[in-house]
């Protein structure tokens, strides 16, 4: 087992480094993207998968044990409800009537 | 390695306070519940990167509970929102 040790680390290592690549990707987009819908498309999606692979890097790093069964549930959790109020808000904002950014528009504020 | 934690934990905070500039700056209602969702699922991992470094399961079930509300509340936000009111049916 303590063979594996290295292993285990390295590909912890680089499960945790994707996903926080993929937050940043997500924040940047968060900030930078024309309009709300643009924005969901880019935040939600870079969250979903930048907590899967953080949370299964963790979860790897701890190895067999309650705590690293504890945070599958928690991926499994984040993998649901994160796609689900993506859909619900941008949802939200389509029956509410906001119009989604054409190209050649000025951008909404900032 | 649990530098590297720490360091993933503090990148996350700073992309966090990078995301609330998008709920207070945020053109739309729906913009500021989208940051404040994305900041609750970093702060949810951030949570989760404590409790590896400093060994407490606990932390593990405060996650668990910050997802679900997390949820709840983006669920009841945008019900209010496209509905106006919170009890009944839909449309």
């Amino acid at each position: 087992m303590t063979s594996l040790d290295p292993i285990r680390t390295a590909v912890a290592v680089v499960l945790v480094s994707v996903g926080g690549l993929f937050f940043l990707i997500g924040t940047i987009g968060l900030l930078r993207l024309p309009d709300f819908f643009t924005r969901t498309h880019a935040a939600t999606k870079c969250d979903t998968v930048g907590a899967g692979s953080l949370l299964i890097g963790l979860a790897v790093y701890d190895g067999a044990s309650t705590s690293a069964l504890k945070i599958l549930v928690l991926v499994l959790l984040v993998l649901v409800s994160s796609p689900t109020s993506g859909h619900a808000l941008a949802r939200a904002a389509y029956r509410t009537g906001l119009k989604p950014w054409r190209a050649g528009e000025e951008r909404e504020v900032s | 390695m649990d530098v590297f934690f720490w360091s993933t934990a503090i990148f996350l905070l700073v992309n966090a306070f990078a995301c609330l500039y998008r709920a207070y700056d945020g053109p739309t209602v729906v913009d500021r519940v989208l940051a404040i969702n994305i900041v609750v699922t970093k702060t949810l991992v951030v949570l989760v990167l404590l409790a590896t470094v400093f060994g407490r399961g606990l932390l593990l079930d405060v996650a668990l509970v910050y997802g679900l509300l997390n949820f709840v509340l983006t669920v009841v936000a945008t019900r209010y929102i496209e509905t106006e009111r919170l009890t009944g049916d839909w449309s």
